[in-house]
């Protein structure tokens, strides 16, 4: 720290000189470490723009104040102690920043949100700022009780192992009547999927009300576990307006029998706390559809990574999340994605640069969240699916289910007989990814809604260059 | 009908050596593996009779592999399943489980709708083979 008197001579002085630039400092095993990309304005040094971020999300506001002397002020300061030019991009630094546990609620994504990311990102030294990722120590982890339910238990529940769970959004996504919408249900599950699902934008419009959605989709449901005699399931979305709405329809849906509901990421950090709250008290499993996030986690420079999204949201309690598909035609870096999915399902991820983690995370006996692919996938990726995205994940064909030629019942057939092919290929030992195309061939001569699905979509892919990509440096952090 | 729980159902049923790799992909990730046969088929039945303990220690498929035959003598008209149980920390459930024996006719279910207040309905699963006492269901065999 610099000029101990000058520090609290009224007016404005660099916040770096405040305490907030401390390059010698050690993080401590309790601190909440974050990393930001930090774009500082013409003639701003990188270690005053990361002091600048340490102060104006911990305890500084814009000049000096003297009621700062009535606290341990240096216990609260954040302190940012390194900044690392981000390679291959000019004016951008990586800056880390400690916070003392203490400046967090015990619990609450909200307060640690409303200080990591709250007023500071409007701050106009910096021209852009990006929360890349955070490490939330386990004394903080151990606060928040985690998934409602977690991967475990929910295999457990649904009675369903050793392969991807099987999904598909109903299409289209706005306009169907009730009873229509029961029928697509109904179809997709018979044919071999575990579950179907809402869409974010589906809640109670005129066309169709939520009631009404939630009366056929469970005569579906229940049709199709008679007909095949498996659990199945169908994300009732109860996203709504006021937190009343939501209790009621989530209410509801348990009343029906209902194995999970849905919310959307537009609800608020608040809301998915309680909903959480709400599925472990009822035992119904809790579906996080990410609405929205895409306004702030796809650009590099600016927002918040969707793996700090992704942490948040594990630790909020939810048991699914959406979390990229590689193939499919949403935004989504096979390395980035492999950030993702370790950090929602393994109980310790270490810091690794190629995939976009910063830090070692470690979780403690928290559950795992159940990561979802959703968006552009057909059967006939089955091997690259399996192979980026492993075994604890919900495959979510809509199209590739909804839009079969032979009907949706005969696409979820395909599915999930690609799905069992690849699994069975895989633990035979063989090479699944290479051969993966005459697995699924030769799958398709005992089952002809999987060839018609491979003649109808087999060449279909969406090759378009990523926006959010790593920035690697060649050796990984500590701390 | 035919009853879609395991891992494996959609596909066609497996022939001895199907099973045994399975089995040996078990024993190479250090899982148990077990035998359980039942003659109720409702999905909430979990609980299904056990053909003795989790084999802990076999590591050998051919091992494992008597063990679903002699099941398969004893209860050749019921559901038996071989199951793989992940003891590691973290896990500690099962990590693989598929049908490796079915009865000749599958009855399949009933759905009884309860109708109540407000449109709701109750729904109840019925397996049919389950109006008949355990043991006495799909044929031959016994428990």
């Amino acid at each position: 720290m610099a000029a101990g008197q000058d520090r609290w001579s009224a007016g404005v002085i660099p916040y770096a000189q405040m305490g907030y630039w401390q390059p010698d400092y050690v993080p401590k095993d309790t601190d909440v470490l974050a990393c930001f990309r930090i774009a500082p304005q013409d003639g701003v040094p990188p270690e005053e723009a990361g002091a600048a971020v340490a102060g104006e999300s911990s305890t500084a506001t814009w000049t000096v104040v003297w009621t700062d002397r009535l606290t341990a002020h240096e216990h609260y300061q954040a302190k940012c102690y390194r900044v690392d030019p981000v390679p291959g991009r000019e004016g951008e630094w990586f800056a880390y920043i400690a916070y003392d546990i203490d400046l967090f609620e015990e619990g609450s994504i909200p307060n640690l949100t409303s200080s990591i990311i709250g007023n500071v990102f409007g701050f106009k030294a910096l021209k852009a700022l990006r929360l890349e990722d955070m490490r939330i120590p386990l004394h903080y982890v151990k606060t928040f009780q985690g998934p409602a339910h977690g991967i475990v238990m929910e295999r457990e529940h649904l009675n369903k192992y050793g392969r991807p769970l099987l999904g598909a959004t109903t299409k289209p996504k706005l306009g169907l009547s009730a009873r229509n919408y029961g029928r697509v249900v109904y179809e997709a599950l018979r044919g071999g999927l575990d579950f179907t699902k809402d869409d974010e934008n589906i809640n109670s419009q005129p066309f169709m009300r939520w009631r009404d959605r939630f009366l056929y989709s469970m005569e579906g449901v229940n049709r199709a576990a008679q007909a095949t005699g498996e659990v199945k399931g169908h994300y009732l979305n109860v996203t709504a307006a006021t937190m009343e709405d939501m209790y009621e329809r989530a209410e509801f849906a348990k009343e029906l029998g209902s194995v999970i509901i849905m919310i959307d990421l537009t609800i608020g950090y608040t809301a998915i706390h309680s909903m959480a709250n709400w599925a472990r008290k009822n035992s119904v499993i809790l579906h996080l559809h990410r609405a929205g996030h895409g306004t702030y986690t796809r650009q590099k420079t600016h927002g918040v990574s969707f793996r700090v999204i992704a942490k948040w949201a594990r630790l909020m309690g939810v048991d699914h999340i959406h979390a990229g598909t590689v193939v499919g035609k949403l935004e989504g870096d096979p390395a980035q994605t492999r950030g993702y999915y370790d950090t929602l399902r393994n109980s310790f991820t270490p810091a690794n640069l190629g995939n976009g983690i910063f830090f070692d995370q470690d979780w403690g006996s928290m559950p795992g969240t159940m990561p979802v692919a959703s968006g552009g996938i057909h059967a006939g990726q089955m091997h690259q699916l399996l192979d980026y995205l492993g075994e604890d994940v919900i495959l979510q064909f809509g199209g590739g289910t909804i839009g079969h030629p032979m009907g949706i019942s005969a696409g979820a057939e395909a599915n999930r007989v690609a799905v069992e092919a690849m699994i069975k290929a895989r633990n035979e030992g063989r090479d699944f990814v290479k051969e993966g195309p005459d697995i699924l061939k030769a799958a398709a001569k005992f089952c002809q809604p999987l060839q018609m699905a491979l003649d109808t979509w087999g060449d279909i892919t969406f090759n378009y260059a990523s926006t959010d990509t790593p920035d690697v440096v060649a050796t990984p952090t500590n701390a | 009908m035919r009853l879609m729980q395991g891992t494996f159902s959609a596909l066609p049923d497996f022939t001895d050596d199907e099973i045994k790799a399975q089995i040996q992909y078990a024993i190479d990730n250090g899982w148990a593996l077990g035998v359980e046969f039942t003659d109720d088929p409702h999905p909430r039945n979990v609980l299904w009779e056990m053909w003795g303990l989790p084999m802990f220690d076999t590591r050998d498929a051919a091992g494992a592999m008597t063990e679903v035959t002699a099941c398969r003598d004893a209860y050749p008209n019921h559901y038996i399943r071989v199951t793989a149980y992940d003891a590691s920390l973290g896990r500690q459930t099962t990590a693989l489980s598929f049908i490796v024996n079915r009865p000749q006719h599958e009855p399949g279910f009933r759905l009884d709708r309860q109708e109540t207040a407000d449109r709701q309905i109750r729904y109840t699963l019925h397996s049919y083979a389950a109006d008949r006492p355990s043991g006495d269901r799909y044929g031959n065999g016994s428990v």
